[in-house]
């Protein structure tokens, strides 16, 4: 490892499952309360306190829990896409399980934006679901996840799925932009995007900020649930590793 | 490769031999079994009849339908055809003697893929016209048809190839690769069913065809390199 100075020690150490097994734990509490007063807090206030929307009245409010998960679905889909690139380039175990890990969630946060975005649909634009660049894309997106997870399921060799899923999961990422920019040249009815890194929001600071703790909340709620799954996979792997028996035998 | 006993004899088959040996291997084995040549043909064919018997026969509103139907079809001919692509030489061993061989993944799978897409893509693309007609597409349309299907339909056959190489080692892949493929064929559909709209309103339709190009271009130099790690990855299991 001398010559890899570059990468910090945890790195490797995070490719061993017991110790990420025991760091997550460790984690876990931490991330668990940060969810539950980010989520309660920024929900109460988006809901109750943030003035509401003086064109589109009370029925805006959703965006609390739509932009959110659209922001996760795709963050996940990289984040997998990045796992499956580590566990292809230094076989680490541990990143195969965070890809498996990461698909269901993501999945699921790509259904939550659709099924958001559906009921928030039918009072502004007076229809459920419009062919529309930016659903048609979120849409698009929960296929890919759909794929992962089918080929994940399929192939019943666990490395073999592993490696098959984070293939696909990385051709999946070369295509997201293509697939995103045509889509979007085909048909554009959604507003632009609301956070942008480089420009300030256009709402108001009492509109954004609430959303912004939801967004960070959703990001933990994730942490959380990723890690759940991910200790559970590793439990589930390592089975008949000495120290998950040991682990077992005490409970 | 028949006096290749010596390795270093072997090693030194330049790349452009391989392509050609590995096409004419695959010429040959198709040509033994012509039916499954026309398969995917008869198949494209069935779908675009569909259309009219399902939607209606009206021929002003089949031939606003046309340019997307006749994409769509030949989307899902490809589509079915790729299953094919590595099963029998994944079933008699061969694809494993191929990745033993000291030859360039690459150039075998991009040889293996262009002589597939001759067989369909090219055969779609020239039966395109007979669809056209069938789905009253206006004359107009024909050209931007044709170029789009043929600069469209290899990037199906390369994506196509991904699939099929991670689905190879399963015993019912055919559903899973549609699965798996499909959202991945979306900007094509878009970019070539607009070119064919293009035409057909007297648009210029440059900017369709060279980003199917473009696409083209992306899918040439990267989706070989997927099809041979997702093929190394199924033999290995």
């Amino acid at each position: 490892m001398a010559d890899k100075k570059w990468l910090p020690r945890w790195f490797f150490q995070l490719a061993s499952p017991r110790w990420c097994y025991q760091i997550t734990g460790r984690l876990l509490p931490w991330f668990l309360l940060a969810t539950l007063i980010l989520l309660a807090g920024g929900t109460v206030w988006s809901l109750l306190f943030a003035p509401a929307d003086y064109q589109q009245g009370n029925s805006f409010r959703i965006i609390y829990l739509h932009v959110p998960s659209a922001i996760l679905a795709q963050s996940a889909y990289m984040l997998m896409a990045v796992a499956g690139a580590i566990g292809l380039i230094w076989k680490m175990k541990v990143a195969d399980m965070v890809l498996k890990s990461a698909a269901p969630i993501g999945a699921s946060m790509a259904v939550l934006a659709l099924a958001t975005g559906a009921i928030w649909g039918k009072p502004t634009w007076g229809s459920w679901w419009v062919w529309d660049a930016r659903l048609t894309s979120m849409l698009i997106l929960l296929f890919l996840y759909l794929g992962v997870m089918a080929l994940n399921s399929a192939i019943e060799n666990e490395s073999t799925a592993a490696q098959a899923s984070a293939v696909l999961a990385l051709v999946g990422v070369v295509n997201i932009p293509i697939i995103k920019y045509s889509v979007e040249w085909w048909n554009t009815l959604h507003q632009p995007a609301t956070f942008k890194l480089t420009e300030k929001p256009a709402m108001p600071p009492e509109m954004w900020l609430p959303l912004l703790v939801m967004v960070i909340g959703f990001y933990c709620f994730f942490a959380v649930s990723l890690m759940q799954r991910l200790r559970n996979e590793i439990i589930w792997r390592e089975r008949r590793a000495s120290w998950v028996r040991e682990l077992l035998n005490k409970q | 490769m028949s006096t290749g006993t010596n390795p270093e004899n072997m090693q030194k088959v330049s790349a452009l031999a391989l392509f050609m040996a590995t096409m004419r291997r695959e010429f040959l084995l198709s040509f033994r079994r012509k039916s499954d040549l026309a398969n995917p043909l008869i198949f494209f064919l069935m779908v675009a009849t569909l259309f009219p018997l399902g939607v209606s026969p009206e021929p002003g509103f089949l031939a606003q339908l046309a340019p997307g139907v006749v994409w769509v079809a030949a989307l899902l001919a490809t589509l079915l055809s790729m299953d094919a692509l590595f099963r029998s030489d994944y079933e008699d061993g061969s694809l494993e003697q191929l990745l033993l061989s000291p030859q360039p993944l690459f150039v075998v799978v991009l040889a293996k893929v262009s002589a597939h897409w001759c067989m369909t893509g090219l055969a779609l693309t020239v039966m395109a016209p007979l669809l056209a007609v069938m789905l009253f597409l206006p004359a107009d349309g024909m050209p931007g048809l044709m170029l789009s299907l043929l600069l469209g339909t290899p990037t199906l056959s390369l994506v196509g190839a991904i699939g099929a190489a991670l689905t190879v080692g399963l015993k019912k892949g055919g559903v899973l690769i549609s699965l798996l493929v499909l959202p991945l064929y979306i900007p094509v559909l878009i970019f070539g069913s607009s070119a064919v709209q293009a035409a057909v309103t007297g648009l210029p339709l440059g900017g369709y065809l060279a980003l199917l190009g473009a696409l083209l271009a992306l899918a040439l130099a990267l989706a070989p390199l997927a099809v041979a790690a997702a093929l190394r990855i199924s033999i290995s299991s």
